[in-house]
């Protein structure tokens, strides 16, 4: 972050894919010849596309792949030391302290390395806030009105940012959700994407994966709005304009649940109202930017109020002094190592945030929302795992590569298919050249679906962006 | 941090005031992994003596005198405390409270004249937080704000005292580039002839005080701004001006060969390593960013992390800031942008630093570039004696200073940050609202 400067942060929410359960209910419904049909009824209910702009993204060719004596952090808090990873046709095959390798496999020795799932980030603006930063570029916040949940972050993702290179070469990065800004109480829809250029934003969205939906509660929408002499100007006035969002969204939800249940006339679509019926399906995920402890109290009261759920708080500086609170409400708190003092909201803020969720039994994980921290993810664990243990909080290595890749995974909805390096899911995958928590240590090569895409021995494994190419200093050593 | 100021106290008082700081300001470490911060290997074994705030002997065979308060450092780190090249340490509380942040000033009519000195609270926050991490001293540069001049920058130090400032009036900043253009009117030219014009202008003042009615706002340079452009003409204090791109760099050293008086220092320069040469051959210093690796602007498309090893390669004295990054508040992100410019040796095509460079450049070398290595920035004998005794390797992400000196005082390390972690170990109610606990 620029000094001076506060740049509106928001977290994301995600949208569960909501398409396969909604159409399954329209084909019910329309199947139903033996329901009595009313005159309305005639003609049988039409949902919309949950999906209108779907994943095309497919993972590159690779090799089998078996690396050996190698440290491993499976990212679910395991930890073998001198072991194995085989992984083939994509996916993660085996982990264990001695694999065979089948024939043609690839075998690399790690000794003295470090293997893990590849990181992770659930608070990106790459792509809607890309290098350069410009004003032609800077596509991040719909600042002009304070409730814009029909925007959709995907709909601004430059594809040929700068930044996806450094995070995978520089960061381990594999996966990452892109959010739109915090100016808005609604900010809109994220994306979550495989860290692998393409030509188009399809081509670079993670498949299957739920929709978010940004939300932000405190200084950024009130002060945004505020400065216009417009609703809202407070913290007061916040919450009574997201509650009266919501109160509107329950109404549109009942008129088209109804509608796919029964038919009759097609309600008006209302492209905003679909992705808060997402949420309050369960399909979108709400990812909340809030920094105060009482303040993510009232979010999470507001959410029982109109029954949806808070997925993860971001930015979530003071969620230490409510890890109880979070761990009951099965909410997760998104963090930084030690950002602290660049707004009134981010006064209170400590460097054992993580340390102490853990210590209390509440999700955590590391973000970057931020261009240059986003290739530095892991000595930002690295950082608040000493503090902790200086504070008297004993958390293995193991346990605090959780942050970094299983717990974001859980937080984007996507745990069941990659964040943790067991047989089946996707081989993201990072290997180190030496403790991934020293300073000392860089990727040194970083496997996506299990093709190889960054290789720090091999510049044709170093991707160049559009926008680089040709330029001075196009191709060098980022 | 100076000395205890002589009042109009009575005699038995002055020897009072020349005594007791002179006792608080005695240490000496042996034992040591001692890294002197000129660049050179650690020393096993060293010993490092302070005597009246200032370090007089540093090094493998060092004796200690007599009656000085002794510290073992068992085989730990111990170093200059470190630099920090480019920040507005103390002069923000919260850069979104503007009440609180002193570091521009858009609405006022001086620029040049600015001195940030006053505005600097050594008991900030961020103050304390930058001390608990090791850092001792601190180049504190003020904002441009309608103006290519941002103002008269100090060198502070960290010691929790009202004595914060090591030299006022230590630099004039100055800013080019893009966001000098801005500043100017709309373009490099405009900045460029914003310059020249104000150095003509102050010379005319210089020359003939009485020549120079105060023309009010409307005045291309105010008095007061032009006695302040002076001793940056006469090449007295150094002009640090922010530039990031080749051809804006090549531009301002054709201006130090018109003006061959001006000490010129390059801030942030991130396509240094383009024109590294020219630079170490006009003897120009630069304080830059250690990892600007993104085309962030258009003046920056070569940026990589290779720019600071590549320049020091080429022979060009660096220091690292923090340049429009946290300055108000992160300068101990310093020794972990100076670590990864070691961790850049091991990857090919990079250029990094060894350990003993990328130490300096966070001490000696951010000294150098204001022209303060006599004063700060390393233990020879004669400097500020600032000592930190580090748990581990100082450039490493789980090592934390254990020991603060500033001018030989033991400084108090805990912040707030550490109370309120205490507050919420556990973070439910007990017996009494949190608010009863600290």
């Amino acid at each position: 972050m620029k000094a001076g400067r506060i740049r509106p942060r928001t977290a994301l929410a995600r949208i569960v894919t909501g398409a396969a359960v909604a159409l399954s209910l329209v084909a019910c419904s329309s199947n139903g010849d033996s329901h009595p049909q009313t005159a309305s009824s005639q003609q049988a209910p039409q949902s919309y596309s949950r999906d209108p702009y779907p994943s095309t993204y497919h993972a590159y060719p690779g090799v089998p792949t078996l690396v050996t004596n190698v440290t491993i952090f499976d990212g679910e808090g395991g930890r073998i030391d001198g072991g194995s990873v085989l992984f083939a046709g994509g996916k993660i095959v085996a982990v264990g302290q001695s694999v065979d390798a089948p024939a043609g496999a690839t075998v690399i020795d790690g000794s003295g390395k470090v293997l893990t799932p590849g990181i992770i980030d659930v608070h990106s603006h790459l792509g809607d806030y890309p290098s350069p930063s410009v004003q032609a570029l800077s596509d991040g916040n719909e600042a002009t009105d304070p409730v814009t949940p029909d925007v959709w972050a995907e709909h601004s993702v430059w594809p040929q940012d700068p930044g996806f290179s450094r995070a995978l070469a520089n960061g381990g990065v594999t996966t990452l959700q892109i959010l739109p800004g915090s100016a808005n109480l609604f900010g809109g829809r994220s994306v979550v994407v495989k860290n692998v250029y393409a030509r188009t934003v399809q081509g670079m969205k993670f498949p299957g994966a739920p929709y978010g939906l940004k939300m932000a509660c405190g200084e950024n929408p009130k002060r945004v709005y505020g400065s216009q002499h417009r609703k809202p100007s407070t913290r007061m006035g916040n919450i009574a304009v997201d509650r009266q969002t919501w109160a509107k969204a329950q109404a549109y939800d009942r008129k088209w649940t109804k509608y796919e249940q029964d038919g009759g006339d097609m309600p008006d679509r209302d492209i905003a109202m679909d992705t808060l019926r997402g949420v309050l399906h369960g399909d979108i995920l709400v990812q909340n930017h809030c920094y105060r402890a009482d303040e993510m109290a009232v979010v999470m009261d507001m959410a029982k109020e109109f029954g949806y759920h808070v997925t993860a708080f971001h930015h979530a500086v003071e969620a230490y002094k409510i890890a109880d609170l979070l761990k009951a409400n099965d909410t997760c708190a998104v963090v930084w190592a030690d950002w602290y003092g660049f707004k009134m909201e981010a006064y209170d803020a400590i460097e054992e945030n993580l340390p102490l969720l853990e210590k209390n039994g509440a999700c955590a994980s590391i973000h970057s929302d931020d261009e240059n921290g986003i290739q530095r993810l892991n000595q930002e664990v690295a950082k608040t795992l000493a503090a902790g243990r200086r504070a008297g909080i004993d958390i293995s290595d193991a346990t605090a590569w959780k942050w970094l890749t299983y717990n974001p995974a859980k937080i984007l909805g996507i745990a069941d298919r990659t964040g943790s390096l067991r047989p089946g899911k996707m081989a993201d995958v990072v290997l180190w050249n030496g403790d991934p928590f020293s300073v000392y240590t860089r990727p040194e090569k970083v496997w996506i679906d299990g093709a190889l895409m960054y290789d720090m021995d091999d510049p044709s494994r170093r991707p160049v962006s559009d926008f680089e190419l040709g330029q001075p200093g196009a191709g060098d050593v980022k | 941090m100076k000395r205890i100021a002589l009042t109009l106290a009575a005699l038995p008082a002055m020897a009072l005031a020349a005594a007791a700081p002179a006792a608080a300001q005695n240490v000496a470490i042996t034992n040591a992994r001692l890294v002197i911060g000129d660049g050179s290997a650690p020393i096993e074994g060293g010993t490092v003596v302070v005597r009246g705030g200032r370090v007089v002997a540093a090094g493998k065979s060092v004796a200690v005198p007599a009656g000085v308060h002794t510290i073992d450092a068992k085989g730990r780190w111990v170093t200059p405390g470190i630099v920090a090249g480019f920040t507005r340490l103390g002069v923000v509380e919260i850069d979104g409270v503007s009440q609180t942040n002193d570091a521009g000033a858009g609405d006022s009519p001086f620029h040049a004249a600015i001195d940030v000195a006053p505005a600097v609270n050594p008991l900030a926050m961020p103050v304390a937080i930058n001390r608990a991490a090791g850092i001792t001293r601190a180049i504190v540069a003020p904002e441009s704000e309608g103006s290519i001049f941002a103002g008269q920058g100090a060198v502070i130090d960290l010691g929790r005292d009202h004595d914060p400032i090591t030299r006022r009036r230590a630099f004039q900043f100055m800013e080019y580039g893009e966001d000098g253009a801005r500043e100017a009117g709309g373009s490099r030219p405009a900045a460029f002839a914003m310059f020249r014009n104000a150095l003509m202008l102050a010379r005319d003042y210089a020359r003939d005080p009485g020549s120079h009615p105060d023309q009010g706002k409307d005045a291309l340079l105010n008095r007061y701004d032009a006695q302040a452009l002076m001793p940056v003409a006469k090449g007295e204090v150094p002009l640090l001006v922010h530039v990031e791109r080749a051809s804006d760099i090549l531009t301002l050293l054709d201006l130090k060969r018109e003006m061959p008086a001006l000490k010129l220092v390059l801030v942030g320069a991130s396509e240094g390593w383009t024109v590294a040469k020219d630079i170490a051959a006009a003897g120009v210093p630069v304080i830059a960013s250690a990892l600007n690796d993104l085309p962030s602007g258009f003046d920056r498309l070569a940026a990589t992390q290779s720019n600071v090893g590549r320049m020091i390669a080429a022979g060009v004295t660096v220091g690292l800031g923090t340049i429009n990054d946290n300055d108000a508040r992160q300068a101990r992100h310093e020794k972990q942008y100076a670590g990864n410019l070691v961790a850049l040796t091991k990857v090919p095509g990079a250029t990094g630093l060894s350990w003993d460079q990328a130490f300096a450049a966070i001490t000696s070398g951010a000294a150098k570039a204001v022209g303060m290595d006599g004063e700060i920035g390393s233990l020879k004998p004669g400097r500020h004696g600032d000592v930190v005794i580090w748990s581990g390797d100082p450039l490493e992400l789980s090592t934390t200073a254990e020991k603060v000196f500033v001018d030989g005082v033991d400084q108090p390390l805990q912040t707030r940050q550490d109370l309120l972690r205490e507050r919420y170990m556990n973070p439910a109610e007990g017996n009494l609202p949190g608010a009863y606990r600290r």
